[in-house]
């Protein structure tokens, strides 16, 4: 156990090996490692914050899916309503339509009946006027009896 | 260095084992490589043990080389296999470090680094088999080689002293002369009795580097004289007790390297703190 140069030369070592790991070796290798980490680290809050997104995306989506359910629950709604209305209102259409078709068939009908009351009553009159004559036996002055025969005519 | 080959006592063998490769002045005043323990002794200070500065600067340079080379080429995107590797050695060093020590300092967490993976390394040395590297240096004419640098005092009380000094720079630095010299003189008893504080501070702060140094060393060398007794042993022996020993041999060299590790942590800590007195 002799102490010699070798402590000094070991020494001179010591603070040489220090000096150039202090320089060259621990500050890249600690760097990388810290960048990484800072990576890693922002990774997982990327990680974090996409997945809030994807539920809060997920939950837009049912709110709007739910909401257009319900709109279309009114559209649909609203569009057997008009159809009802459509119906209804063609009913009521076809309904006035008949009734209107009705009456004036109706009027015609009577128009018809009147006319052809109005013809037989003019036959009706010709004929008792010449019934008459018949048994008259005799020309009977047409133009003074027609009052009398108006007279009947309109009885009839 | 003739003698290698022939057959030799244990205590021959051992002491053998025990010596480095030092180069120094002679007693006759050449220079050259020192035959045996006193002929070290002889050389006194201005001598130099090439093994334990070779194989130290070849470890630490090993350490430098592939740390480095990572370093140039790290990537924030998915690291490799050996980027992986250094970036575990980097991490535990940091953990470590940022839980000892709760001061901003650009050197102490990079100096606790290479502080480990340097004593770790030369501890490693302690596991190649006992013979392999003195034997092989035998062939080329080397006469002594010792591969575990930490079992050389020199070298662990070199970097012991280094980080003492760094230490006490930084004790000085953040505190100032006046108030590294109050934290020796005012401390456990207060400024009535400042003779007594000196000289239980200044004891407990020379005990920093020397325990710091002479555990490290005499755990390793106490490892590797076991390691040489077992291999005194006839060779049929030699997988029953150096591989059980080997295999414990592995935490100790784990454990040495983390405590130096550790302990040099704190050392940086108490000196960056500044006492509220």
């Amino acid at each position: 156990m002799n102490f010699n140069m070798t402590l000094v030369g070991q020494a001179i070592s010591f603070f040489l090996f220090v000096w150039f790991c202090a320089k060259y070796v621990w500050p890249p290798i600690i760097g990388a490692m810290d960048e990484r980490a800072e990576k890693i680290a922002d990774g997982l809050e990327a990680a974090d914050r996409a997945k809030r997104d994807l539920e809060l995306a997920q939950d837009k989506a049912v709110d709007q899916l739910k909401e257009a359910k319900q709109e279309a629950a009114v559209l649909i709604d609203q569009a057997n309503k008009r159809a009802g209305q459509i119906v209804e209102e063609a009913k009521d259409k076809a309904r006035e339509e008949g009734d209107r078709l009705k009456i004036s068939a109706q009027a015609e009908i009577e128009q018809e009946v009147n006319r052809a009351r109005e013809e037989l009553r003019g036959k009706v009159a010709s004929l008792a006027v010449s019934g008459a004559e018949r048994i008259l036996k005799r020309s009977v002055d047409q133009a003074a009896n027609s009052d009398l025969i108006d007279n009947l005519a309109a009885e009839l | 260095m003739s003698s290698t080959g022939e057959t030799q006592s244990s205590s021959e063998i051992i002491a053998h084992h025990l010596t480095n490769l030092t180069y120094g002045r002679h007693d006759d005043g050449t220079w050259g490589i020192a035959h045996g323990s006193a002929d070290i002794a002889e050389m006194g200070f201005m001598a130099i043990n090439l093994d334990s500065m070779f194989f130290s600067l070849l470890l630490g340079g090993l350490f430098l080389l592939v740390f480095r080379m990572v370093a140039k080429r790290a990537t924030v995107g998915v690291p490799g296999r050996m980027q992986n590797m250094v970036e575990m050695a980097v991490e535990m060093i940091n953990d470590n470090v940022k839980s000892m020590f709760n001061h901003k300092s650009p050197v102490v967490a990079p100096m606790a680094l290479t502080v480990f993976m340097w004593v770790l390394l030369m501890n490693v040395m302690d596991l190649v088999p006992i013979d392999f590297l003195p034997k092989l240096a035998g062939l080329f004419g080397v006469p002594y080689l010792k591969v575990v640098p930490t079992t050389d005092v020199n070298v662990t009380m070199g970097m012991a002293l280094s980080v003492f000094i760094v230490m006490v720079f930084y004790s000085i630095k953040q505190k100032g002369a006046g108030g590294f010299a109050a934290e020796l003189s005012f401390h456990p008893f207060g400024k009535m009795a400042l003779p007594i504080n000196l000289f239980l501070e200044v004891v407990n702060l020379l005990s920093k580097p020397l325990s710091l140094g002479l555990r490290l060393f005499g755990n390793l060398y106490a490892g590797e004289m076991i390691f040489i007794l077992i291999a005194l042993l006839p060779f049929w022996t030699q997988p029953f007790l150096s591989v059980p020993w080997a295999i414990f041999h592995i935490l100790i060299i784990f454990l040495q390297a983390f405590i130096f590790m550790v302990l040099t942590v704190v050392y940086m800590a108490q000196a960056f703190t500044v006492d509220e007195h």
